[in-house]
């Protein structure tokens, strides 16, 4: 029996470097990356202690901090501000409960939001520790609720289908029912701008989903009619979309319906927007389905119903997660323009604040400080969502399955 | 021999019949709104006609041709598609150089300069563009000093106040007059010679020397006729024009308004961050193996990068890269939030003057529609040219 002798298998090298090794690799490696280091240093001394000046001495963040409560939630009257409060408890308690220990997708993304939600609490009430603590409770109950009882996920769907209305009668209130009414017009702030983007993500979703199909569709007329469709909305700026249904769509109602008021206008306009470039989205993963699985599907006995429900689209979806994430954080970005409108949202309040007449003996005001904290609150949301898609991806293994 | 199938159960009868459902009811919900705008429009004493158009607008435009407002509205319009296509033109060019330039150094192997551009694209990207725009607006506004106050940047080249930004540029002079023939003259002898080069000469040149060739005797063209201008008049045709202030405002050079400069600003350093994560994107996407080969061919990194990775990457760099162009386009109508007059600012105020909504409305899709269309039918030619050619 010929024996066989095998060289013995190696360690990779070890690879250990000094930290001035690692500074001649990466700053010094040749001479132009050495004067590109001495100048990007030099430009940094020259900027960096001004800035570092400016925001702990200089600049003026009681611009912020006085009006944090009209940031968080607008005009929204200073005695009804407990209403969304409760909201954000009762949101964090949804979170628990969704957050299903060890499985289940959607924890990545109800733990992150819970604790968002506590987060918000905590800035809204400042020193209401009684509603802070009933958020975080919340959440806590929550979820061990779910721990007891694993398999109720339906339960807490219901749920959060339910949590709609009930936000949006609690913030609007009813008449002669305790809850004093709030007209949408004072609905501001962050408030404002979480609420338009989770309707409109919401919303747009299914619409968008329905014109993927349609343009994959093998009936012609049903076909163009989605292409069109979604053609002509990507043609246009969202701001001319959101200024037609403004100006236009009390004139397509009947005059009996009286003024849809400005918030559903631009509801409207932003879901029927943003459902086009959904569907532009699924259609990609739509199209990346090998025809093999709608052929077995065929093959099973499925209807296309069927076929669509349990074969195609979770794996369409699936592929296209990164996608639909991007169009979450580009909508979120989008509800700034309901600022042209006239809404009071994040940055409509940024604006009436760097126009408050206490601000104005300062030389050039508080543009800097309100703009930045702004920014920062945009990008604190939009990188938690990147983040929070980049672990839904991991874990449905997107690209790797 | 089985039973016929039945009409109901047929497939292609159904699939008939659910389109002329479908058709039927799309033409069903269109007929009722529209009968519902015109009944309301009729009771609002409104009705649709485009009769104002050759009216006088009786507005004034801030910046972009001259305008009079005893001018007609249709002329109004056609100054804000041009002071769009301004913004959207200079924005595309300059973003499409800082966006390579960014995203290139993205993937540098140099570790500071790798970080601070990562920390420009997610800065830049991550926050809306309406916020740069206001806040870009609100900074020169109230923030800048006054005219005679502001700092000169550059030796002098580059003035800054709350009047806007003002740049040493080209200015054309007296004598541009006798210089003009000349500079259409290079246009069309460069043209020509590119086109011959390629198409009529036996053992046609390459497309690049073709193109080297044209742009060469176009440039001779040129500068002999700026030499000769120059000579024969004692005055160049174009000179350089650094700006001043004189009187209430800037003279010479080429001056950017507070609000063309905050909407060019917005759109460059916001469309940029895009675009670099592209051009990373599309560097990536060339294989390993073909640097490899690269470098066992001999090539240098800067040779194996012009010759063998950059052509490769340009072809996922640019379908993309042309989404970010319309992006563009379609959100310098945000324009209406810092008052710098472009189509759909000018559009506006027409409607709130005329109450013509439904004519404004359609005007502006049909334009920006257009718009859109055009560039991309162009681009993806250009696409389409340097798309893998397979067998």
């Amino acid at each position: 029996m010929p024996t066989e002798s095998y060289a013995p298998v190696l360690p990779p090298p070890q690879v250990s470097m000094s930290l001035l090794g690692w500074l001649r690799l990466h700053l010094f490696s040749t001479w132009y990356n050495t004067l590109l280091t001495l100048g990007l240093v030099g430009g940094l001394v020259l900027v960096l202690p001004p800035l570092w000046h400016w925001i702990f001495a200089v600049a003026h963040w009681q611009a912020v901090t006085i009006n944090l409560r009209l940031f968080l939630v607008g005009l929204y009257p200073s005695d009804q501000v407990w209403r969304p409060g409760v909201l954000l408890i009762l949101l964090a308690w949804l979170c628990g409960g969704s957050t299903a220990p060890n499985h289940g997708m959607m924890r990545h993304v109800s733990a992150p939001l819970g604790a968002g939600f506590v987060l918000l609490t905590c800035l809204l009430t400042g020193s209401a520790r009684g509603i802070v603590g009933g958020a975080a409770l919340a959440l806590l109950v929550g979820y061990g609720l779910r721990w007891r009882w694993p398999h109720t996920s339906r339960l807490w769907h219901i749920g959060w289908l339910l949590s709609a209305p009930v936000v949006l009668i609690v913030l609007g209130g009813i008449e002669g029912a305790g809850l004093s009414p709030v007209a949408t017009t004072q609905w501001g702030g962050l408030m404002l701008t979480l609420l338009l983007a989770a309707v409109g993500i919401v919303a747009s979703f299914p619409l968008g989903l329905v014109l993927a199909l349609g343009r994959q569709s093998t009936l012609p007329v049903i076909r163009w009619c989605a292409i069109a469709y979604i053609e002509l909305v990507r043609g246009v700026p969202l701001v001319s979309v959101l200024m037609m249904f403004a100006l236009l769509l009390p004139l397509f109602l009947p005059a009996s319906w009286g003024r849809p008021n400005t918030l559903i206008r631009l509801l409207v306009g932003m879901t029927l927007f943003t459902a086009a470039y959904i569907a532009e989205n699924v259609r990609g993963g739509l199209q990346a389905i090998p025809r093999g699985q709608y052929e077995a599907a065929t093959a099973l006995g499925l209807t296309w119903v069927q076929a669509m429900r349990y074969i195609i689209l979770p794996q369409a979806l699936r592929a296209v997660i990164p996608a639909l994430v991007g169009q979450c954080i580009s909508l979120f970005k989008d509800t700034a323009l309901a600022t042209i409108i006239g809404s009071l949202e994040l940055l409509g309040i940024a604006k009436t604040v760097i126009e408050q007449a206490q601000w104005k003996s300062i030389t050039g005001g508080v543009v800097f400080e309100v703009f930045s904290f702004t920014a920062v609150v945009y990008v604190v949301f939009t990188y938690s969502m990147s983040r929070v898609s980049r672990r839904l991806e991991h874990t449905l293994g997107v690209g790797t399955r | 021999m089985s039973p016929p199938i039945p009409f109901y159960r047929n497939v292609r009868v159904l699939a008939w019949l659910a389109q002329v459902a479908f058709a039927l009811g799309v033409v069903g919900l269109s007929w009722l709104l529209l009968t519902t705008m015109l009944g309301n429009l009729q009771k609002q004493g409104i009705p649709i006609s485009f009769a104002f158009l050759p009216q006088p607008a009786g507005f004034g435009i801030s910046e972009g041709l001259p305008f009079q407002p005893s001018q007609s509205y249709l002329t109004a319009c056609g100054v804000g598609v041009v002071n769009t296509l301004r913004a959207a033109v200079t924005g595309i060019i300059l973003a499409t150089l800082l966006g390579i330039g960014i995203g290139v150094a993205r993937l540098s192997h140099h570790w500071l300069l790798e970080r601070l551009a990562t920390l420009y694209v997610e800065t830049f990207r991550n926050v809306p563009l309406l916020l740069w725009l206001v806040f870009t607006y609100a900074a020169i506004r109230d923030t800048l000093p006054r005219l005679r106050e502001g700092p000169a940047l550059l030796w002098g080249t580059v003035l800054m106040s709350n009047r806007g930004i003002a740049l040493a540029w080209l200015q054309t002079s007296a004598t541009y007059s006798a210089f003009q023939p000349w500079l259409l003259a290079g246009i069309g002898v460069g043209i020509g010679t590119w086109i011959w080069m390629t198409h009529h000469r036996r053992g046609a040149a390459s497309p690049r020397r073709a193109l080297g060739y044209g742009l060469a005797v176009g440039v001779v063209l040129w500068v002999s006729g700026f030499v000769w201008t120059w000579l024969t008049t004692h005055l160049p045709p174009v000179v350089w024009s650094v700006p001043r202030i004189e009187g209430f405002n800037y003279q010479g050079g080429m001056v950017l308004s507070p609000e063309f400069a905050a909407l060019l600003f917005g759109l460059v350093v916001y469309t940029a961050s895009f675009i670099a994560e592209i051009v990373r994107a599309g560097i990536l996407a060339v294989p390993k193996g073909q640097r490899e080969a690269a470098r066992a061919l001999g090539l240098s990194e800067r040779q194996s990068f012009v010759l063998i990775i950059f052509p490769q990457a340009l072809r996922v760099i640019i379908p993309p890269l042309i989404n970010q162009y319309l992006n563009l386009t379609k959100n310098s109508s945000l324009a209406i939030a810092v008052g710098y007059p472009d189509l759909f600012s000018i559009g506006l105020t027409i409607n709130n003057q005329t109450g013509q909504a439904i004519p404004f409305v359609v005007m502006i899709m049909v334009t920006y529609l257009s718009m859109s269309l055009l560039t991309s039918w162009v681009l993806n030619m250009l696409n389409r040219r340097l798309a893998l050619k397979t067998r």
